[in-house]
């Protein structure tokens, strides 16, 4: 069982055995890297694919089908197409910045991978801040994004752009303050600290695991995490910057061929590795959730990989349900909704943090009963609040007939 | 009191069942998988007019090349010539018959004025060709369909076409018939006429 867990980390050192002194660094930096840069884009791959299939059957459609058995194979035509169409760059475009615009969005979701801890002892990097150097990283995709829109010279695309900038540093705000949360409750800031206070159980022969999630706290975080997540990298429902229907394909609508490809890669990378940070914040990491129980043999790097499907699924379901924000919307939710909600939840890491040396009958059900009216009347009002905001009606015009 | 985000789960929980039910039940799922299998097509659908014949496709044409639908085709698609014999007598029979279905416009008043039902349209769909020019104008042999085929594809319309022709038969038949008593009638009157006046000659002799 060790074996099969840590089967990465001995191969690594088995190979770095066979390289000479002087060349171990260099080689043990490639090592590291090479995993990350070949199993992520083939998880993105086999992304898209299911996303199609899966998009397809919620709309009682069959989806591809035609490459491959069940279709599985239609990302080898796509990346066939994509690599082999013509690259066009607008004569009007600053061409350096349109070349570069790709290469930074991908380099900046590349680099936030290196602090994941994928399993037990698999990480790039360990770095004390590493969930600062997280979002610092991250916050480089916004760069990317305006210097597409901006250097491409098309009214859509600099639209796109512009909207991409309002939401994703409206929802930078919201994401940090929720992963704050995760931050305040170990008081640490790196990954692996993150993952290894959520080891173990409790309750009755530890049934519920010490997953951040499974506290009142976590779990708003965990929720406000993956929506903020969803707007950062772009994906329905916040997915106003590349509306299709409405600005074509907002920022990247002068991007063909291989260069369109990239940031179609660099976008879904961005989705995993927030996931995967969201994974580590708040579901435990690569921990099991059973540790005494049967599943203990399975690998800790499969279960964080699992765990890292499951959210990928939901945002594919969600895409498939829900439908666009209108840009108001989208602004009223993150200030007047997320922001508040994340800020609550601060508070209610520190009592659920204080309330813990409490040790008389039934202080548990005190805390919980404390901890969750502090959430869910905020909830329930702040909601509200923005539900009955909305004013549908017949649009009136001011200047027009 | 409404709760917000009941109404984003309440959503999930549609298309969740969506996808499962899209395994689950086949009734959910209305696309047909075209090259490979193909819905039948509607009786009252229409394409592309064809020729219709009664038993051989050369010499059981309806059609007598009476040019009614060339002259009257709007688009100017239809090209009759009519078949002669040896003699340069005109036969009831088209020597060629062309239709350029690129640009024809299935617009069905060829059937609407032809007086022999020899036109009738066709639900065929897949005209697909490599040759644009060639392989859309159809000749007489690729537009001789049966009158089989006819009844297959609109038994109802075949149907009120076969009743109609098989009156008209029989009404010729009818006519035929009296004609042919009434001529007889006369030939019998004239023999009659040549006898007496035989009998005449033959007393006067």
């Amino acid at each position: 069982m060790q074996q099969l867990d840590q089967i990465f980390v001995t191969l690594k050192a088995w190979a770095l055995g066979h390289v000479p002194e002087p060349l171990q660094v260099p080689a043990s930096i490639v090592m590291s890297i090479a995993p990350i840069m070949l199993v992520f884009p083939a998880i993105f791959a086999l992304t898209t694919v299911a996303e199609r299939k899966l998009l397809g059957r919620i709309q009682n459609r069959l989806g591809p089908n035609r490459v491959g058995p069940f279709g599985f194979l239609q990302w080898a035509a796509d990346g066939l197409k994509t690599i082999t169409k013509e690259d066009v760059v607008p004569r009007n475009a600053d061409k350096v910045v349109h070349f570069l615009a790709p290469v930074v969005l991908l380099v900046s979701a590349l680099l936030a991978y290196s602090v994941i801890p994928f399993g037990r002892n698999m990480h790039a990097i360990d770095i004390d801040a590493g969930i600062l150097f997280f979002f610092a990283v991250g916050a480089g995709t916004e760069l990317a994004v305006f210097m597409a829109g901006w250097s491409s010279r098309n009214k859509y695309a600099l639209l796109g752009a512009m909207r991409a900038i309002a939401q994703m540093i409206s929802y930078e705000l919201p994401l940090l303050l929720a992963a704050l949360a995760a931050v305040m409750a170990t008081g640490s800031l790196n990954p692996n600290d993150m993952v290894a206070a959520q080891e173990g159980g409790r309750g009755w022969g530890a049934i519920v695991p010490n997953w951040f999630v499974f506290t009142p706290w976590g779990f708003v975080g965990c929720v406000l995490f993956l929506i903020a997540a969803a707007a950062e990298s772009n994906r329905s429902p916040f997915d106003l910057p590349e509306a299709e229907s409405e600005i074509i394909a907002g920022y990247f609508v002068e991007y063909s061929g291989m260069k369109f490809a990239t940031f179609f890669l660099a976008e879904y990378l961005g989705l995993f590795v927030i996931s995967s940070m969201c994974v580590v914040l708040f579901l435990g990491g690569w921990h099991a959730p059973f540790p005494f129980f049967w599943c203990g043999w399975i690998p800790s790097w499969a279960w964080f990989l699992s765990k890292l499907a499951c959210i990928v699924l939901l945002y594919i379901w969600m895409r498939g349900t829900l439908p666009r924000l209108r840009i108001d919307q989208l602004m009223n939710f993150a200030w007047k909704f997320m922001l508040p909600m994340a800020l609550i939840n601060l508070v209610v890491v520190a009592v659920w943090k204080y309330t813990r040396p409490w040790d008389y009958f039934g202080a548990e059900l005190v805390r919980w009963l404390v901890c969750v009216s502090l959430l869910a009347l905020p909830y329930l009002l702040l909601g509200r609040n923005l539900l009955s905001n909305r004013k549908w009606g017949p649009r009136t015009y001011r200047y027009a007939g | 009191m409404t709760i917000p985000g009941k109404g984003i789960l309440t959503g999930m929980a549609q298309t969740a069942k969506n996808f499962v039910g899209s395994y689950v039940s086949k009734d959910r799922m209305t696309t047909v998988q075209y090259p490979e299998e193909r819905e039948p097509a509607h009786e009252a659908a229409r394409n592309f007019p064809f020729l219709v014949f009664d038993k051989d496709p050369e010499a059981g044409l309806r059609c007598v090349a009476c040019k009614i639908c060339e002259k009257e085709c709007p688009p100017q698609c239809i090209y009759i010539v009519m078949k002669r014999d040896e003699n340069g007598k005109p036969t009831k029979q088209p020597e060629t018959f062309d239709i350029d279905v690129s640009v024809c416009m299935s617009c069905q008043i060829c059937v609407e004025v032809c007086p022999f039902e020899a036109i009738k349209m066709d639900t065929d769909y897949e005209y697909g060709e490599f040759d644009r020019f060639g392989g859309l104008l159809l000749d007489k042999d690729r537009l001789a369909k049966s009158n089989q085929y006819y009844h297959k594809i609109h038994p109802t319309e075949a149907a009120e076409v076969d009743a109609r022709l098989d009156k008209e038969r029989k009404t010729k038949e009818v006519a035929d018939k009296a004609k042919a008593a009434k001529l007889a009638a006369l030939a019998k009157k004239a023999q009659n006429a040549e006898k007496i006046a035989g009998d005449a000659k033959g007393e006067k002799q």
